[in-house]
């Protein structure tokens, strides 16, 4: 993990030591958010902050995030990745994040290590997807997807360090609601973001 | 088989637009348009573009980390796939029955999932479309949004979907992936301590829930003209429903209703989907396209979920949802409600009756039992049917004799659900695009279609992947014309 720099706009809201709340900084920073081969699980983490939601959306803003209609990620202050990197489209829209974000987060196990769906590696993709989509019951039209709307799969899930520069992980599967907000409230406050106790697992 | 505008005719100099990624959905789609110079629509596809794989790599793995394994293809519902996932594999260690306390735990960690699932789905994906109108402006068409123009709204969302995951941290140890349910039973009960922690708020949530019903319906008895024609379509209704016809959940058995209402199957056992049901692939989408095997592809397709469930059984086990449920069959006046928007009021119908399982549930002895778990002699094979709350989930496992699975077979709810929203999407195209200059506005009009359904393209791309929707318009030659995503 690299040293905590506290993002532009925030250094009004930080105070020594831990513990929220914190107040509201000069500007509202803004925070975009992704799922890439991920599940979601992260992102429904990130909602169980629930009353704190209020709290944060008078400290932030977000850019393109699942819960916005904003499609493409313009300049942010913070950006959080679910998920690893499976297919050419994943390995883009993470290029973008890191060219518009000053703080990048890899946010849960599969941004971090790839994850569960990091488990077809030891597997030839193209035998993944012959069982699944052409040598099986139940099958009507067997072939495998090719169209060139669908983004080309990677051979291996890879974690996003690999890819580009992460500044922060936290771990987890997902990371809890309370790790999540923690992890925010210091960031935003300029504290170096201290994960302790309960609050750092990674089942 | 290709339907009406699945495929254009001749594909040469049409214009492509994409919406990519669709948002406010979980996962990754994309949905593309190719129009013609005066700007009809000759071609509307929803494609999911991400594969990862589950079937093949749980091959292999000791049968009892599965229901662990499986629920990570979905943060959403990670519940409904751990269930699903116990239930297939409770006669591979030969529990034919579960103990009371083991499927009443298994039943509130369910009901749990499908309050907190459908709340989330209402409030903080698709309320601002209802609230603010289609094309109201991308800055406010998000749940934040919501907060400032209707705190309260917001606010019982929120809570609402808290207690969901208060009930699943409490039965399975932690609200996203946790642990409670094994091949068997359960590996925890509740204490009393825990039982009256959510018993102080169970009754809060039936009211607001029933709130939600009413801001629902309001909301579609406020414009019938566009609730009950936008995206319009006709097809067979498909669930779980049990032995005397109610609403369950949890388990049953399949039953189809035609476009018209009558009941066409019913009384399919679980372990009999094979025979029905076969999965068409085709070469744009990594979602497969199930019908019914001897309807054909053509008439054999159906829609799942709430709007499905609704009106599929012939009641709903609990008194104020019962209430509800008619008044929704009212609306149809002697017709099944097809209209996609309609899901909303449904959905919140079924937020209602889960809340008030958990409530009788909670006053149930059996929950504070340790009679976890059954077993028996061991078998090879087991299929768990659960009713998600996007729709009928099929989880089927075959087990070798060194307890590693040899087989696994998935069909998820939004897959159910993949012709019935390409129909909705091309019908929203045919009846607000065709022909004019498109907006963002106006391709919001696909998305907000799409998100009727609820689609975890999440759960979808299990075979390798994700869903995000973006609309780019693509001259002859393949260069890009016109692009509209989102707030892009």
């Amino acid at each position: 993990m690299s040293p905590a720099r506290p993002p532009e706009g925030a250094r009004t809201a930080a105070r020594e030591g831990g513990g929220s709340p914190v107040s509201a900084p000069a500007r509202k920073l803004r925070v975009a958010t992704t799922s890439l081969a991920g599940c979601f699980g992260c992102h429904m983490s990130f909602l169980d902050i629930d009353e704190h939601l209020f709290e944060l959306v008078e400290l932030i803003e977000f850019d393109r995030s699942p819960l916005t209609d904003i499609k493409e990620v313009g300049p942010c202050d913070i950006g959080l990745i679910e998920g690893g990197v499976c297919n050419a489209e994943n390995v883009h829209v993470l290029r973008a994040f890191r060219r518009n974000c000053k703080t990048l987060i890899a946010l849960g196990a599969c941004a971090v290590n790839g994850g569960l769906p990091a488990q077809r590696n030891h597997l030839p993709l193209s035998e993944c997807l012959r069982e699944v989509y052409q040598f099986r019951p139940g099958i009507a039209n067997g072939q495998i997807p090719n169209d060139p709307e669908l983004p080309l799969p990677l051979d291996k899930v890879r974690p996003i360090h690999e890819v580009v520069r992460i500044d922060y992980f936290l771990p987890g599967c997902p990371p809890s609601g309370p790790a999540i907000w923690k992890f925010l409230t210091d960031l935003i406050a300029g504290r170096t973001p201290r994960l302790t106790g309960g609050l750092l697992h990674y089942d | 088989m290709s339907f009406e505008l699945e495929t254009a005719v001749n594909r040469e100099g049409l214009r492509r637009v994409a919406i990519d990624p669709v948002s406010r959905v979980e996962g990754h789609g994309k949905v593309t348009l190719l129009l013609d110079e005066a700007g009809h629509v000759k071609e509307a596809r929803l494609h999911i573009v991400e594969f990862r794989g589950f079937e093949k790599f749980i091959q292999g793995r000791p049968y009892w980390e599965v229901p662990v394994m499986v629920q990570r293809l979905c943060g959403i519902c990670p519940v409904s796939h751990h269930l699903a996932a116990a239930k297939a594999l409770d006669p591979v260690v030969g529990a034919l029955t579960l103990t009371p306390t083991a499927e009443k735990i298994r039943r509130l960690m369910h009901y749990g999932q499908i309050l907190q699932s459908h709340a989330l789905h209402f409030f903080h994906l698709s309320s601002p479309d209802l609230l603010f109108g289609f094309e109201s402006p991308v800055q406010q068409r998000n749940i934040v949004g919501v907060a400032a123009a209707h705190p309260e709204v917001a606010r019982q969302g929120v809570l609402l979907r808290k207690f969901g995951q208060e009930v699943i941290r409490i039965t399975a140890g932690k609200r996203v992936h946790g642990t409670g349910a094994v091949p068997g039973g359960v590996n925890k009960s509740l204490t009393a301590a825990e039982r009256d922690e959510l018993l102080a708020d169970a009754d809060q949530m039936i009211a607001w829930s029933r709130d939600a019903v009413h801001l629902a319906r309001r909301l579609h008895e406020s414009d019938r003209a566009l609730y009950d024609e936008f995206g319009l379509f006709r097809s067979h209704l498909f669930s779980l429903v049990r032995a005397d016809g109610a609403m369950d959940l949890y388990d049953g058995h399949l039953r189809l209703r035609d476009a018209r209402g009558h009941i066409v199957r019913d009384g399919i056992p679980c372990a009999d989907y094979e025979q029905h049901i076969v999965e068409e692939v085709k070469s744009w989408s990594y979602m497969k396209f199930p019908f019914m095997k001897d309807l054909g592809p053509a008439r054999g397709w159906y829609k799942v979920g709430p709007l499905a469930r609704v009106q599929n059984c012939d009641f709903i086990p609990s008194a104020l949802a019962e209430i509800e449920r008619q008044a929704f069959i009212a609306h149809g006046e002697g017709e099944p409600v097809h209209a996609p928007l309609a899901y909303h009021w449904a959905r919140m119908i079924e937020m209602l009756h889960a809340a008030e399982v958990i409530r009788s549930l909670l006053d149930d002895p059996d929950l504070l039992s340790n009679q976890r778990m059954n077993e028996g002699t061991k078998g090879r094979e087991g299929v768990g049917i659960i009713e998600a709350p996007r729709g009928t989930l099929i989880h089927h496992y075959r087990v070798d004799d060194d307890d590693l699975v040899s087989y696994c077979n998935l069909i998820v709810s939004t897959t159910h659900n993949n012709q019935a929203m390409n129909e909705a999407v091309r019908q929203v195209a045919r009846r607000y695009l065709d022909g004019r200059q498109l907006t963002e506005g106006l391709l919001n009009h696909i998305e907000v279609a799409i998100r009727a359904f609820d689609p975890c393209l999440s759960c979808a791309t299990h075979a390798l992947g994700k869903m995000p929707l973006v609309v780019e318009l693509l001259t002859a030659d393949g260069s890009l014309a016109d692009r509209v995503a989102h707030g892009g």
